[in-house]
């Protein structure tokens, strides 16, 4: 077991590189010079305590939703839906944090339990679905994604308009964001918010829940083999259900990072692009916690670089896309690379 | 003497093992060379090197007399080589024609010519006795016709050497009787034929020379007609083997299992099981005779609790079952083998401890309040798997999927036994196994019923059921046709009974 997940990463890992050597090609073909790229491109992530918040807050919601799509994925599910779970959890946290006013803890802790149980519930739905009627999740989520979406742009403009744009809610008070004082001027004023903290717990926990409990051997023994995990007597359509609403869970937490913490108001006819970035984080990080939590952090680092890099090359900040649509390639190809891998060793051995 | 595929001293190694070590292995033309071995003993892999799926590390390939270097399955197939495996490689919507021609397709202009792709079939069908029909769709045909699809490929790709890889470990008896006699007609055309398997009985029956290997090394080759299926079972194993299991005659003990007058439906909604009751009691052997998909599966499932029961009643130790669910059932004795043990049995990619407490891990000392305890599921793991005889590279942190079958049947027979239960349903406990495993299995089914426990034995192998069986229940079409003794039953009788003809009043 322990062999395998090395593997697995080194794969992460290879897949990585690959992905830098084809966006150094594209810099190479519109004629800039690769390494004058990357030496932005990480220095906008990284050259100070601000950016280097900035990247850590970018990498924050990407945690949650990429523990969402590999929890999901550890029982064979594939939840395609983490951006219309994010929304139900972001518009949760809007909701309250425009209408009530209480102290500080009380507020925020009212915020995230909501918001994870709405993007729970809003899992559930799919998770039920599946269970119930074998409805393919894939379906269902991808629906209920549209479903999120037009309900936003139904509730936000009707309930929560903002000052000068129908198109976004109010500004969310500085006693319900996720920003501290303390934490931003620590990093210089980024966007750096209490949801980091929140990740590294939520990581925690859920590496817990999946390699300690009974929950999580259940999970993975349904996700592994559904006949054999019945006929063992494990009731596989409950599992896949919890797995669904803990999926959804954790991408409703990604939305109320994102939209109490991150941005500072929620705004209409927006499918949260972090929700499909989980499906390549999780990839990327093997579907293991600590892996997701590895590659989000390098995801949120290209993200926040990339337009640091285009200020100071003539690179476009496309490139670092494309750089990242490169990696999830490389990284959902990595059988390709296993298979290659196995053959230049195998060659090697025989000489 | 001619030969038509000459393996020399072959070798080949993976991390660790060596699959392979300096075995020879030459075909002569026109014969059927079986190819006998256990599992793992690296038929798979010798097999693989021909049909150049691998390189050899050492040795040489020759096809009619010339050295030939194999590099991948394209030249095993303009040489004439050719494999039938064991699961079938077909697609389940597409018409035998074009499941045949499929990636040689002839065309005309841009369209591919079915219609003689499709005339050349049926000739060739024709010629070897097939009784194929080219337009029928693989999903409506049986799976004997499908393996005759199979070898139809082959055949149209002209092949001369035809592997035959386990072959009739998916088929009943007539139809391997049918598979023998094509087998036959193609030697008769001119065809040489590498029968894989580990069935004595059909060596004997219809190879010409036998090659045994065991653990990677070379044991000998063989004529069959001077050889006794003993001393090729010796070969194979490397010691005696027992085909009839000792076992005393004793007096059943209460009723454990009471099944009354139950109708199950199989999943297209058709009741597959009628009526059908059957009692099995303390201390002894019952099994279930039938040719496969006369109710057998529905049996086990309403008995298992993963198909709702029409009517009737299902009775452990005088307490109805059918409001429990699966887990009360195993809770309260009911332990399980499955025929299919990758799909019903293993979590493949678990390992060995945690397969090893796939029905206890809710319990304690397993796990305290839904937190897993490490150590005492690895002690427990270990302790199995010592006492099961459980061969394993890296113990019982060895994912279950890197064993051999065997191996793995023993990892549900040791999860299942070593929980003390009081009935042991065990379905088709041996299938794919070699001798050396089934006897293994056999000798600890009995071991169960000699310490007072109750054994269901649903199989299809006649053998088997009547080696062990106390008393032999006969299925056919879902309902009960009649229960015989064990100690009286003859192949014949149940045989007849297996088709559905009721004997009159001996009946109990």
């Amino acid at each position: 077991m322990k062999a395998m997940n090395k593997k697995v990463y080194i794969l992460s890992f290879v897949a990585v590189i690959l992905g830098l050597i084809a966006g150094a090609f594209f810099m190479l073909v519109t004629n800039n010079n690769p390494l004058d790229g990357y030496y932005y491109l990480f220095r906008g992530g990284l050259m100070n305590i601000e950016r280097f918040g900035n990247t850590l807050a970018t990498a924050t919601t990407l945690v949650f939703t990429g523990l969402s799509v590999a929890f999901a994925f550890r029982t064979g599910l594939f939840n395609i839906g983490a951006s219309g779970q994010m929304l139900m959890g972001g518009l949760w946290a809007t909701a309250i944090a425009l209408t009530f006013q209480w102290p500080k803890p009380i507020l925020l802790t009212v915020i995230i339990i909501g918001a994870a149980l709405s993007g729970g519930l809003w899992g559930g739905i799919s998770g039920w679905l599946k269970g119930r009627f074998n409805v393919n999740e894939v379906v269902s989520t991808i629906m209920l994604n549209w479903t999120a979406y037009w309900t936003i742009y139904y509730v936000i403009p009707k309930y929560f308009k903002g000052a000068f744009l129908e198109t976004e809610s109010r500004r969310i008070p500085q006693e319900a964001s996720l920003r501290v004082e303390w934490l931003s001027s620590l990093f210089n004023g980024s966007y750096i918010n209490l949801g980091f903290f929140l990740a590294i717990i939520v990581t925690i926990i859920i590496a817990f829940i999946l390699n300690k409990t009974t929950l999580g051997y259940e999970l993975k023994a349904v996700g592994f083999n559904r006949l054999a995990a019945e006929a063992a007597g494990i009731n596989v359509q409950r599992n896949i259900m919890l797995s669904m609403m803990i999926s959804g869970a954790l991408a409703g937490l990604g939305g109320a990072v994102f939209y109490v913490g991150y941005a500072s108001n929620m705004q209409i006819g927006v499918l949260p692009a972090q929700g499909f970035d989980g499906i390549a984080v999780s990839l990327l990080g093997a579907n293991s916690p600590f892996g997701v939590f590895v590659a989000a952090l390098f995801f949120g680092l290209l993200h926040s670089g990339k337009g640091f890099m285009s200020a100071m090359t003539s690179i476009p900040p496309e490139i670092a896309d494309t750089i990242i649509a490169t990696i999830i390639y490389f990284a959902a190809t990595s059988i390709l690379i296993e298979k290659l891998w196995d053959r230049f060793r195998r060659k090697g051995g025989r000489e | 003497m001619e030969y038509i595929v000459e393996m020399l001293n072959i070798r080949k190694e993976f991390p660790g093992v060596v699959a392979c070590d300096d075995i020879t292995l030459q075909l002569k033309k026109g014969e059927i060379h079986a190819l006998l071995g256990e599992n793992g003993a690296g038929k798979s892999t010798l097999m693989n090197i021909l049909f150049g799926l691998y390189q050899p590390d050492r040795g040489k390939i020759l096809v009619r007399g010339q050295e030939i270097n194999i590099s991948n399955p394209n030249i095993a197939n303009d040489l004439g080589i050719g494999m039938v495996h064991q699961h079938f490689k077909l697609v389940h919507n597409f018409t035998v024609t074009e499941n045949i021609i499929l990636g040689y397709e002839t065309t005309k202009g841009l369209v591919v010519d079915i219609k003689t792709a499709s005339e050349k079939i049926r000739l060739l069908s024709e010629q070897y006795g097939l009784n194929v029909d080219p337009e029928a769709i693989i999903s409506n045909v049986s799976v004997g016709m499908q393996q005759r699809v199979e070898i139809l490929k082959m055949l149209y790709r002209d092949a001369e050497v035809l592997i035959f890889d386990e072959p009739t470990a998916v088929l009943t008896p007539q139809e391997i009787e049918e598979l023998m006699k094509i087998m036959k007609n193609l030697i008769q055309e001119g065809k040489s034929i590498i029968l894989i398997t580990h069935k004595l009985k059909e060596i004997k029956a219809i190879a010409d020379r036998c090659t045994v290997i065991r653990r990677g090394q070379l044991i000998g080759t063989v004529n069959v007609k001077d050889t006794s299926q003993e001393k090729m079972a010796e070969m194979m194993v490397g010691r005696k083997v027992s085909f009839r299991v000792a076992k005393e005659r004793k007096e059943p003990g209460s009723l454990v299992l009471n099944i009354k007058n139950i109708s199950v439906k199989n999943p297209i909604g058709v009741l597959a099981l009628k009526n059908f009751s059957l009692e099995v009691r303390c201390g002894e052997i019952v099994g279930v005779a039938g040719v496969d998909g006369n109710g057998q599966a529905e049996l086990v499932k309403a008995l298992i609790g993963l198909v709702k029961v029409e009517t009737g009643d299902i009775e452990l130790k005088g307490k109805s079952l059918l409001n429990d669910s699966i887990r009360n059932r195993i809770d309260q004795g009911v332990a399980y083998i499955p025929e299919d043990r990758h799909a019903y049995g293993l979590i493949l990619d678990y390992n060995l401890e945690e397969n090893l407490v796939l029905k206890l891990y809710y319990q304690e000392p397993y796990s305290k309040k839904g937190i897993l305890q490490k150590d005492i599921i690895s002690e427990h793991g270990q302790r199995v798997i010592e006492h099961f005889d459980i061969r394993a590279g890296e113990g019982s942190t060895t994912i279950a999927r890197a064993l051999s079958g065997g191996n793995q049947q023993k990892v549900i027979l040791g999860r299942e036994i070593d929980r003390n239960p009081d009935l042991l349903i065990a379905v088709q406990p041996t299938r794919g196994l070699d001798v050396g495993a089934i006897e293994y299995i056999h000798k600890r089914l009995i071991e169960q019923r000699d310490k007072g426990k109750a054994v269901l034995l649903i199989s299809l192998e006649l053998d088997e059921i009547l080696n062990l069986s106390d008393r032999i229940a006969v299925i056919n079409n879902g309902e009960l046709v009649g229960l015989v003794d064990g100690e009286m039953a003859n192949e014949n009788e149940i045989g007849l009974m297996m088709a559905g003809i009721k004997r009159g009043e001996s009946d109990e």
